[in-house]
Order: C-alpha cells, then structure tokens, then sequence
C-alpha cells in the first residue's frame, strides 16, 4: 500500500490548526488521496467550480457550510454554469425551490470568492492556464480541455473536490497530475478517413463519441487528424466539440492529437511503450455519428447551439452566415447558449444583434439541458453539440439531430432538418 | 465463515459495509444526465436504460461523463436512493467524492472497492453480495454465498 505523507502544515491544516473550513476540504482531499494512491499533495494555480448547479439539498449543504465555517479560495477560482441565466431571468421557468435554492448556491460560491463567470467555457472568457500548470477543475469538457489543448494538468474532478482544493490550494499529486499519467495507452489512426470529411464540422463531435467508447477513461493519442491551433479559434473550437463528447460517452480526460496538441508534437513524446494502434473507418465514424441523433424523420421544433458555451469565434462565424439571410422559421425555438463574458464582445461586435434579427434567443450563466427552458411542447431539438445530443433525451425525454451549424441554420429557416449526408458515405 | 460462502478482498477506496443484490453493468454511467433522483438509469444510451441502482450493489468498470455525477451520488445517499455498495475495475474519483461528502454530511457510508480485472472476473453475475470496506489499510472485502 502507497502511503500518503503530509507536510508539516498540512497536517496542521487537516488538524483545524487553520480553521474549520480547511479542515474540512483537507478531509476531503486526504480522502481522495488515499483512494487516488497518491503519496503527496501539490500546490494548484487555479481552480473552476462545477458545484454551481443546482442538484439537491446535498451540494447546497456542502457549500454553505464552507461558507458558514468562514472558507474562502485560495487560487484563482471560475465558476461553472449554474441552475439560473441572471441576465435574462425570463427565460428559465424554474420551480420555486429551483429558483430559491439555484441562487443560494450560486451566491455560496461568490461568498468563498469564486468569480461570477457562470460558464462551463471559462477557457474562452479568459481563464487559461498556462502549459504545464497545476490546476483543479471541475466540469468534464472544461477538464479535458484544459489538458489536451492548453496541457494544463488536472485530474477528472467533480464537484465538491474543485471548490475544496481551492480552499487548500492543494490536490492529491495523482492522475493526470503525474507525467506518467499523461501518456497514452492506446493510438487510434484517422488515416484512412477523407478529409473533406474531417473538414465537416459534424465529423468532430461524431470523433468525440468514437473517442470516448473506444477509450472510456484511458488516454488515447490520435493520429492523421489535422489542425492548427493557432488558426483563430477553428481548431480549438472543434477540440472542444470532441472533449466535451468524448467526455460524456466515456470518461475522457486528456487526449493527445500527434501534431496539433501541445504535449505531442511527435507520437513517440506521448506514447510510452509499444501500444496498440486501431485504425478508424468511415462506417465507425459515421456510426459513432448516428448514436448522437435520436430522431427518425425529418421533423423539428428547435435548435440548440452552444454546449460548451459558444465562443466568440463561433458567434462570429454564425454572424456570417446568418447575415443578409433568410429569417427562421417561426415553428423552430433557436438558442445559443454562452457566457456573459463572451456575450458582452458579441454585442460590442454586432454578431449578438444579428442573431436576434433572424429570430435567436441568447441564453447565459446556465444551459438549454440543464435547467427548464424549452418549451415543454418541443419533440425534436437539432444541434451541433455531441455533448448536448448525448445528454438531452434523457435529460429532457426529447429527441435529437446532431448536425453543424450550418445545416443547423438551414433547417432553423426551412422549419424541417436539413442534412447533407453525402461525405458520410 | 458459513458453507459455501465466498469471499475476496480488493482495494478499498470509501469505508463502509453493507449488503444488496449484484447489479453488473454492461456499461459505465455518468450518475448527472444518466440516473434519475429515484436512482433510476435515464441514458438512452445505457443497454440497462429503466433499471434501478438503488440498494443494489452496481459494479462496473469504471466511470462515465459529468463531473455533476458527485453532487448526483451525494443527493441520491442522502434520500436513501443510492446503491449500497459500488464495485470498480478502475478507481472513479468523481464517485468517491460523493461518498466522503456523503459521509462528512450525512454521517452516510457507501463502501466503494476497487478490484483487479482478474478478482472481477470471479464475482458472481446476480445474487445477494456484501461490502465491507476500511480505509486503514485500504482493504475491502466481499462476500457471497455460492
């Protein structure tokens, strides 16, 4: 058995020497320490919050304690999506004890001195760690985010832990903490793949989803895929769509691209020992695809854009596409959904204006698959999220269609799905 | 021990005992957007989409999707709709921290034991199973009865 040591002051802080609110997160991270085999703790920069939202008497317990117990954050700390959009309150039919409860929990963070920042995007509001630092996040696209793309270092950490280890400013040195951790144990090969297809902006998500199946919590290196992540926001942006999928099918934290992500410039600086390498098919990819779309029939009642939160980069080329066009049509309920910080350049920049013009609605602070905002009559909702189609029919007994934004749009405006499928096949 | 019992040991990753009937299943979950507040599994995506965890002792190989599943497992200990008892291939972090908060709250413990792939293999596929788990040593023990 690994055993675990403590400094001299951590010790002191699991003893209640700093207070009764260290004490209580240094239990819990001693607690997962030990579960986590690891022998040390390590100091973090910076931390982001999930415990945000809204799901029960338990989480909200859990943090006004810290807050009554006199907590307060030790590093940088960003808050997640929460239960409520505070800048368009009507838009969120919440129940009483939704409302009531949702905006304890949220101001409960802001008093341990968590910033209001209410996305599960804070990468695109100005939160990015720098290459190599030591972080605790929460919020499953967020984390592997911030490994794969910005090779920042956090372990998959869920609520409780991140607010915790900000009040420490300590997690166990474990996972993905660890250079070891990072490297893959397995190579999946997009080669055979056409790249018109992987120029599809639906082929991301549909990867994501392969990913996360194929994976499940390991750490895959990937091969024959392109992309430049200094190309203005395209690549990262399809990144985030393949993390926040590859997340919710399986339990991905960290993938390696082989000439696109940071930690692996070659194949050899990720992959430790002789791996098996699976080749990927089109009929896999497009399989992977078709898990993301429930529907049958070319019916629709909405669109929903924007989980992970729309960054400006997209906003931008939704702008684009929308502009001098075709209004929806007023069958289909279109959202995007993103973060305040975001929102206020998109405004400053007009792309807000114009999809308000065609017919959009902006949603902030939360998410159109976490919280009652759909219109309880919606059946069919299409988006370009794997994400939000992986988790939306159970979440809200609705169906779903994956497709890009583009098609997304067409269909937004001919109040029927629109789909190009010809790449696919 | 009684006639016919079996037992092995694995690594404990949350302190506990308790007992239930074995759910295995086919698939990890994300306890956020895949179990309801009933402990029901809502993923359409999920083979065992219907099926409840609660009292069950669920095994499975590893987690699945949202770090929200935490706060999920809490609340679901909490109102007694939990599983009694959870089983892993590979250590799930997200879930572990439902059950310390669980238990540094609610005085609740959920045993939570790590098995190596070859002592999963020797699990029984249904039945009645207990849980005991201690964090001193980290050993956690279950048993059966054939």
């Amino acid at each position: 058995m690994k055993k675990l040591i403590l400094t001299e002051l951590e010790q002191a802080m699991l003893a209640g020497e700093h207070g009764p609110a260290i004490a209580m997160c240094m239990r819990l991270i001693v607690g997962v320490a030990k579960a986590n085999q690891a022998t040390r703790l390590i100091e973090i920069e910076s931390a982001h919050a999930d415990g945000c939202l809204y799901h029960g008497i338990a989480g909200l317990e859990y943090t006004e304690k810290l807050v009554e117990l006199g907590g307060q954050v030790k590093v940088r700390t960003t808050t997640n999506v929460s239960s409520l959009d505070l800048l368009h309150p009507d838009l969120v039919h919440a129940d009483a004890t939704l409302a009531t409860n949702g905006r304890r929990l949220m101001d409960a963070h802001l008093a341990l001195g968590c910033e209001a920042t209410w996305t599960c995007a804070p990468y695109q509001t100005g939160h990015r760690p720098a290459f190599g630092t030591q972080i605790a996040w929460a919020e499953s696209n967020a984390i592997v985010f911030a490994n794969s793309v910005l090779g920042a270092r956090t372990d998959r950490y869920g609520d409780f832990l991140d607010i915790s280890a900000a009040i420490v400013g300590r997690v166990p040195f474990a996972g993905l903490h660890t250079d070891e951790g990072r490297k893959a144990s397995l190579v999946l090969d997009f080669s055979g793949i056409s790249r018109e297809l992987l120029e599809e902006e639906s082929a991301w998500p549909a990867i994501g989803a392969l990913l996360g199946d194929i994976a499940e919590s390991k750490v895959a290196a990937m091969i024959g895929l392109p992309g430049d992540l200094s190309d203005g926001g395209l690549t990262e942006d399809r990144l985030k769509g393949l993390g926040a999928t590859a997340a919710s099918a399986g339990g991905v934290g960290l993938f390696h691209i082989v000439g696109v992500t940071p930690e692996a410039p070659t194949l050899a600086a990720v992959v430790n020992a002789k791996v098996e390498t699976i080749k990927i098919s089109t009929e896999q990819l497009r399989a992977s695809r078709d898990r993301l779309t429930t529907a049958v029939g070319d019916d629709l009642d909405a669109v929903s854009l924007g989980t992970p939160h729309f960054s400006l980069a997209e906003f931008e080329y939704l702008a684009k596409e929308l502009e001098g066009g075709d209004k929806f049509s007023a069958s289909i309920d279109f959202y995007v959904s993103t973060s305040r910080g975001v929102l206020e350049r998109a405004e400053a920049l007009g792309y807000a204006q114009i999809l308000k013009n065609a017919g959009g609605r902006i949603v902030t602070d939360t998410c159109t698959y976490v919280t009652p905002i759909l219109n309880p009559k919606i059946k069919t909702v299409m988006t370009n999220s794997g994400k939000w189609a992986w988790y939306a029919p159970g979440n809200l007994g609705i169906e779903t269609i994956l497709g890009s934004v583009k098609e997304c749009i067409a269909s937004a405006r001919a109040g029927k799905l629109v789909r190009n499928d010809a790449l696919w096949f | 021990m009684l006639s016919g019992s079996k037992s092995l040991t694995g690594r404990a990753l949350h302190p506990g005992s308790s007992s239930g009937e074995l759910l295995i299943l086919d698939q990890p979950i994300s306890f956020w957007g895949g179990v309801d507040h009933h402990g029901v599994i809502i993923d359409v995506h999920h083979p065992q989409c219907g099926v409840s965890v609660a009292g069950k002792v669920l095994i499975m190989t590893s987690g699945r999707g949202s770090s929200s599943a935490t706060a999920v497992l809490a609340e679901l200990i909490r109102v007694k709709k939990a599983p009694a008892a959870m089983i892993f291939t590979e250590c799930d972090t997200i879930l572990v921290i439902g059950a310390l908060v669980s238990a540094e709250l609610y005085q609740i413990q959920m045993p939570m034991v790590e098995l190596t792939a070859d002592s999963y293999a020797k699990i029984p596929k249904s039945g009645s199973i207990s849980v005991a788990a201690e964090t001193e040593n980290m050993i956690g023990l279950i048993k059966w009865l054939e």
